[in-house]
């Protein structure tokens, strides 16, 4: 560029009147001043980008929430039961709670289901009679035991973790499971 | 008085010069034949138009947070003055939008106007087209509402079969683990500032090239685009036979558009906006989440498909589609334009509305769900056998009846077992119940053999 500029010195006045210590001088400033508009966007990108990324990179642990005393689950029974997320901000209000389906197998030894059907995430419900949870959407249907009956869903229903700890039937809490592509 | 006000109109254009830079694009000449056939562009872009007027009166009146979002909207629609209509309004709005960049872009295909020189028309066109569908399904989110809830779930379950980063993606959505306290803020930020910027952005060159490349003539059998004779061939017919945009072509716009918007206005008044559902607590699950019907075809499709190619069509589907419709242009950019010559284009036009429009059909019916509201068999017959009463009352409580109709009550999903006596013998239908098969689950595990029985008897007699 520089080059076929000095060939041609008439037709750009600027450029025929400038010095050769003025050219670099112009070139310096071009560079300057683009590295300084690099480093402003950078600057604001980090808290914007910061902020959309923020919940990646929040560690939470799994929280034990108390559900209620054994005997409120009869064995052989299936039943809701309602808790508190593991990270409820103040303003999540009633969009914190989640639910499980809590499976009383024998004696002491509980099952915990997630509600979220493997194929898209509806929330599946236990019919009691039939011994079967449905899933409005897309009519996937599970046994009592979580495996796939009939329907769409790739996989069984996901478990969280269950425990009896000081006189109180306790789950984990988990993230809503995600299926993956190679799940399905 | 006159004079004053041409005087101030003299000095603004003066310091301005806004006419000026105005007046060569209203006059700028279009094709006589572009008539009727030519204002569905414009037609959404009043839609887009009135969505930006509307949202933002909708935005004074939201809450944009996970707790409050639902009181706000309860608030908009009973109490608020014009709330209802404005909801109404924005969400008829939307489909307005939707209906009308279909209906533009089947116009631009069967006309081939995406031709050359305006491959770059349709590309942006493509974008727009994607960029409302995403409007379409976040403004559906801020509905908090039980649907909003659990549509934002199913997106996010969507994001998450998408190979390597699906997981990272979804929860990004969410904006944690799980619904939360950031969820609604996120899907709010996307709605209202990300997405509607670059829908500016883009209709502002969408609108650029409109009138850099013309507006395409309406096709001739006979006459093909060849790149090398076109665009001058297309200056001599502007300057033979062109009539000025303004006003000769922008009425057609103005009046349809004015229409198509009280036509909005008419149906928000008489039909108001969506009635919401239960409040959007992730545990209340006795909820049975439904797409806005821009979305049914796609919620259908989800049901229909085999599923062990679900993965597949969720992630390559929408891949392939945008790239089939960016590539179009360029594999068919020149030669004929006219629909009598394109007949192939014409044909697949057609197959894909009857396609969109059979699965928001079947959307709609949903044969696939479980019918939970369905009315028991006992209801309204009612046996003397106390085995025949039996089974018809155990045919409901199993759930045999969501799925299976009979006597005109019932679910879709399995056959019509109204005449199942006639031609199923009580062995068959055991070995049927016992064992499942073909999408019904196996109830051998949880019926008793007297059950069992029952219902085989009640089915039985079903002729």
């Amino acid at each position: 560029m520089n080059q076929e500029k000095s060939e041609t010195p008439e037709k750009n006045p600027a450029v025929a009147h400038s010095h050769p210590g003025q050219d670099s001088r112009r070139d310096f400033m071009m560079k300057v001043s683009l590295g300084l508009g690099g480093l402003a966007a950078a600057a604001v990108a980090v808290p914007v980008v910061g902020a959309l990324v923020a919940p990646l990179l929040e560690d939470k642990p799994e929280v034990w929430r108390n559900v209620g005393a054994p005997d409120q689950f009869p064995v052989g029974t299936t039943k809701l039961v309602k808790f508190e997320n593991a990270d409820p901000l103040k303003w999540a209000g009633e969009t914190a709670r989640t639910a499980a389906w809590i499976r009383h197998e024998a004696d002491g030894q509980f099952v915990a289901f997630s509600v979220n059907c493997t194929h898209l995430g509806c929330p599946v419900r236990w019919e009691a009679d039939a011994e079967l949870f449905m899933c409005p959407c897309h009519g996937g249907i599970y046994y009592r035991d979580g495996t796939v009956a009939a329907g769409p869903p790739p996989k069984p229903l996901p478990r969280y973790d269950v425990r009896i700890a000081q006189g109180q039937v306790q789950v984990g809490t988990a993230p809503i499971p995600i299926t993956k592509f190679s799940d399905g | 008085m006159k004079t004053f006000f041409r005087k101030i109109g003299a000095w603004l254009e003066d310091r301005t010069g806004i006419m000026a830079a105005i007046t060569p694009i209203l006059n700028h000449l279009v094709p006589p034949g572009a008539k009727w056939a030519y204002v569905f562009g414009s037609a959404t872009l009043f839609c887009f138009i009135l969505q930006v007027v509307t949202g933002i009166g909708l935005a004074l009146l939201y809450q944009p947070s996970s707790d409050a979002a639902y009181q706000s909207l309860k608030f908009i629609t009973d109490q608020a003055m014009f709330g209802r209509v404005l909801r109404g309004i924005h969400f008829f709005g939307a489909s307005g939008m939707i209906i009308f960049v279909g209906v533009h872009m089947i116009r631009v295909y069967i006309m081939a106007a995406y031709k050359y020189p305006r491959e770059m028309n349709w590309i942006t066109g493509v974008f727009l087209l994607f960029l409302t569908i995403i409007m379409g399904f976040t403004g559906q989110l801020l509905r908090w509402d039980s649907n909003g809830v659990w549509s934002s779930v199913v997106a996010a379950q969507n994001l998450g079969r998408i190979p390597l980063i699906g997981t990272t993606l979804a929860r990004l959505l969410l904006g944690g683990d799980t619904i939360g306290a950031q969820s609604l803020s996120r899907f709010f930020a996307y709605h209202v500032f990300l997405f509607p910027a670059l829908i500016f952005g883009l209709i502002g060159l969408h609108l650029f090239l409109v009138i850099r490349n013309g507006i395409s003539e309406p096709p001739k059998a006979g006459r093909p685009v060849d790149p090398k004779t076109y665009r001058k061939w297309y200056e001599a017919m502007l300057k033979r036979e062109g009539v000025p945009f303004w006003p000769d072509a922008a009425w057609r716009d103005a009046m349809f558009g004015a229409l198509v918007i009280i036509a909005i206005v008419g149906l928000a008044i008489t039909f108001g906006p969506p009635a919401l559902t239960q409040p959007p607590d992730p545990s209340l699950i006795k909820t049975t989440p439904a797409p806005d019907w821009y979305m049914l075809p796609i919620f259908a499709l989800f049901a229909l498909v085999p599923p062990r190619t679900e993965s597949y069509l969720i992630f390559f589907g929408p891949v392939l589609a945008v790239g089939a419709l960016l590539a179009l242009p360029f594999l068919s950019g020149t030669g004929e334009r006219s629909p009598i010559r394109r007949p192939w284009a014409v044909f697949g036009v057609v197959c894909v509305v009857i396609f969109v429009g059979a699965l928001l059909v079947a959307g709609e019916i949903a044969p696939w769900s479980p019918r939970f509201d369905t009315k028991p068999v006992t209801e309204f017959v009612s046996y003397h056998n106390p085995q025949l009463e039996r089974g018809a009352e155990l045919f409901y409580k199993k759930g045999c009846q969501y799925c299976h109709m009979i006597r005109g009550e019932g679910g879709l999903k399995g056959p019509d077992l109204s005449l199942i006596g006639r031609t199923w013998t009580p062995d068959q239908l055991d070995v049927q119940i016992v064992n499942g098969k073909g999408g019904m689950p196996a109830y051998g595990g949880s019926l008793k053999q007297d059950e069992l029985r029952a219902i085989v008897a009640f089915l039985s007699v079903q002729k």
